[in-house]
């Protein structure tokens, strides 16, 4: 494409409006009109220039700002359907099953439902389309921002001080008139200026006085700070960055942290404390008693365990790093990862004591306590007595197949085949003993009588660790900077200069704020005789006018 | 360059670098690995009933038919016997059984064991790290064929007959 040169001399790329340089229209629709849109300097937007190869095809859509507009309602729209009926995270159904999510969905909120869930809104910020959506998003902001920052900033920093008539002229303020003498209030305007902490360039009878250039950048900044966070939220893809997980575990047992992998919790102790009337202040009394316990504390005792350098998966081969009570909003931390306490279960059977009865005499020969997660072989209780541990059945279903059998390995219904060894029968009396149940081949003359059990507790923990959060915060801080940057800050621009004889002219423009815009104005006319300039936007003259470039 | 290519290129290379982002976007998964054949399987060490270290690696140059069960899993006590049946003469064809239950009490085990009669070694796995995290082994039973490169070839997760478990064995029998 051919550069456009101007009359004065420099060279603008194709698609120019206003010369970099001297502000003269270059295009006829801006020789005709009265007043230039002066959004980006007149510069050449590059997504206005090229069309040819698809690159740049794909380039200019995503350029557009009305495609961009598009894309954020798209996104808005689609965030704010995803917010009418519970997402697929929250609704509770077990497993993975989709006809019992269908189901869910018909059943609570009818047809709606089922075409929420049919057309996949049930769980959409995870879904293909949405995540694309996203991706353009991101996509516009990048492109749409870069195709107007360069061009900007290479007409701001190429600008003359002395304009062209014909650019002044088309500024929306504008005066010109005769003074009397021009090179005193070209200097007295300056120094009022300068005191009006204008940055001032005075050349060949001209003055450029600038403020706040730095405003323009705001809302570029504020897209790079936009960018950040969607650069964060994209890094919790990458394994090691982001863990979100969950576990259960017993108290007494050793598991593999879901999510950090190479390190092992031990689950020592489980407890619920409840305000005690002794222990609280005097004034909560009255509400405990009228409302029975109330908790105030979750805790998990847990050890923590790491697996030595080089060992594998399953040895024993661990090292132990630190004890720790998780109490709610105090996790247990290490290497960045935090373990929450959020849940608990009671009442799982953890042990069951036994005393062995002689049926006639009814007299307890002795006690013995079985561990009903690892069980032992033999139980002596001395005397010549002992009971031998034949079959154990952990959560006990009945006969399957002429066998007796269990149906987890969770012991929620123990059943026990034992062999017991008196001195009256050395070789043993069998006894099938299960809860509320037992079962002799022929009558025995000892029973194992059920005394107590001991329950044991599960702690529901949370695993988090998330390395994004920092950048997570920077975007918003970036973000937060651009905003305030591109609001608090106008960046204002006059020109004065002088024209043929003893004329003298003068053009203003701000991308903000016009109203203190001509209070400056006012000023500098105080001190130096200048021409009076119109608005030619304020039709009825002294109205504040403070919409200018909206972003 | 020629300012139209570097144009083109710059754009091009920025359009490169943005859809990469929006498909790591889609491929990228918060899920736990799940193995899939043709992984490399990966190598444990568990103890076996009589305290001794067994690690998969050990077995390196011959294929593992890597059995995960429980002892309360009515179709792992099905196709045991069949395993047990066929393991011997495998052993000698350079195919080994190594069976992993999922964290029960020596006690069951060694019972099951006694009942069973099972010859080949049986690992308790107490942490459940191997099976739930190395292997993410979810129903029961499942058996793992690792072939003599430690290259898993096939994932059964259903109760198998006698000829299957023969096929299967056979299918890794290192020549």
């Amino acid at each position: 494409m051919s550069k456009i040169k101007c009359q004065c001399g420099h060279e603008n790329p194709f698609g120019t409006v206003l010369c970099e340089k001297c502000g003269r229209p270059l295009t006829d629709e801006a020789k005709k009109s009265e007043m230039v849109d002066m959004r980006y300097e007149g510069s050449a937007r590059r997504s206005q220039t090229y069309k040819k190869s698809v690159i740049d095809k794909v380039w200019n859509f995503f350029s557009s700002v009305k495609i961009g507009v598009s894309i954020i309602i798209a996104v808005l729209a689609t965030s704010a359907i995803g917010t009418i009926f519970p997402q697929k995270f929250y609704v509770p159904v077990s497993g993975n099953d989709p006809s019992e999510y269908l189901e869910y969905y018909e059943r609570l909120y009818g047809t709606v439902g089922k075409l929420y869930y049919q057309l996949g809104f049930y769980d959409m910020y995870n879904s293909w389309w949405f995540k694309i959506l996203i991706g353009m998003l991101g996509t516009s902001i990048i492109i749409a921002s870069l195709d107007r920052v360069i061009p900007l900033y290479k007409s701001l920093t190429k600008q003359r001080t002395k304009r062209h008539p014909s650019f002044m002229k088309r500024q929306r303020i504008y005066g010109e008139s005769k003074v009397s003498d021009s090179d005193e209030s070209l200097k007295n305007a300056e120094k009022a200026l300068k005191d009006l902490h204008y940055k001032v360039k005075v050349e060949d009878g001209a003055i450029l006085a600038e403020k706040n250039r730095f405003g323009r950048w705001g809302p570029y900044v504020n897209h790079t700070g936009l960018i950040i966070f969607l650069l964060g939220v994209l890094m919790r893809g990458i394994p090691g960055f982001y863990v979100d997980e969950t576990m259960w575990i017993r108290e007494g047992e050793t598991r593999e942290i879901p999510g950090a992998p190479g390190y092992l919790l031990e689950n020592v102790d489980f407890s619920v404390e409840t305000y005690s009337k002794d222990k609280a202040d005097e004034v909560f009394g009255e509400a405990l008693d009228k409302n029975g316990a109330i908790v105030s504390e979750f805790k998990s005792d847990v050890k923590l365990y790491k697996e030595k350098e080089g060992s594998l998966p399953g040895s024993s081969d661990v090292e132990f790093m630190k004890e720790y009570p998780i109490v709610v909003n105090k996790p247990l931390k290490f290497d960045g990862y935090s373990i929450f306490q959020m849940d608990y279960k009671t009442g799982e059977l953890k042990t069951m004591t036994f005393s062995l009865m002689n049926k006639k005499t009814e007299q307890s020969v002795g006690e013995f306590t079985i561990d009903l997660n690892d069980p032992a072989n033999d139980y002596d209780l001395g005397n010549g007595t002992s009971i031998e541990l034949m079959e154990y059945y952990a959560d006990y279903d009945g006969i399957v197949d002429g066998q007796p059998s269990s149906k987890s390995p969770i012991p929620n219904n123990p059943a026990f085949i034992f062999n017991m060894k008196t001195p009256e029968h050395p070789d043993g009396e069998k006894s099938f003993v299960a809860i509320r149940q037992t079962l002799e081949v022929e009558p025995n003359d000892y029973e194992a009588k059920f005394l107590s059990a001991e329950t044991r507790d599960a702690s529901g923990l949370t695993i988090r660790k998330d390395k994004t959060l920092y950048i997570l915060l920077l975007g918003g801080i970036v973000f937060m900077i651009g905003v305030i940057q591109g609001s608090y800050w106008q960046h204002r621009r006059i020109w004065i200069q002088k024209g043929s004889d003893s004329e003298m002219l003068i053009a203003a423009h701000t991308n903000k704020n016009w109203y203190t815009l001509k209070k400056d104005l006012d000023k500098v006319k105080e001190v130096a005789t200048l021409p009076t300039y119109t608005d030619k936007q304020d039709k009825e003259a002294v109205i504040d006018t403070t919409e200018g470039e909206t972003k | 360059m020629d300012k139209k290519k570097k144009r083109l290129f710059i754009r091009g290379a920025i359009l490169l670098v943005l859809a990469a982002a929006i498909v790591f976007a889609l491929t990228s998964k918060k899920e736990t690995k799940v193995l899939a054949v043709g992984d490399k399987a990966p190598n444990f060490e568990l103890q076996d009933m009589n305290g001794k270290k067994v690690k998969l690696s050990d077995y390196e140059g011959q294929g593992v038919f890597l059995n995960f069960w429980g002892t309360w899993c009515p179709p792992c006590k099905k196709e045991m016997p069949y395993i047990e049946k066929h393991s011997k003469e495998f052993t000698n064809k350079g195919v080994q059984v190594l069976s992993v239950n999922i964290g029960e009490s020596e006690f069951k085990v060694n019972t099951f064991i006694n009942q069973y009669g099972l010859t080949f070694p049986v690992l308790i796995d107490k942490n459940k790290s191997v099976s739930r995290n190395s292997y993410n082994v979810v129903p029961l039973p499942t058996t793992m064929l690792i072939d003599k490169n430690g290259v898993i070839k096939q994932i059964v997760t259903r109760e198998m007959s006698e000829a299957e478990i023969v096929s299967l064995m056979e299918s890794i029998q290192p020549e």
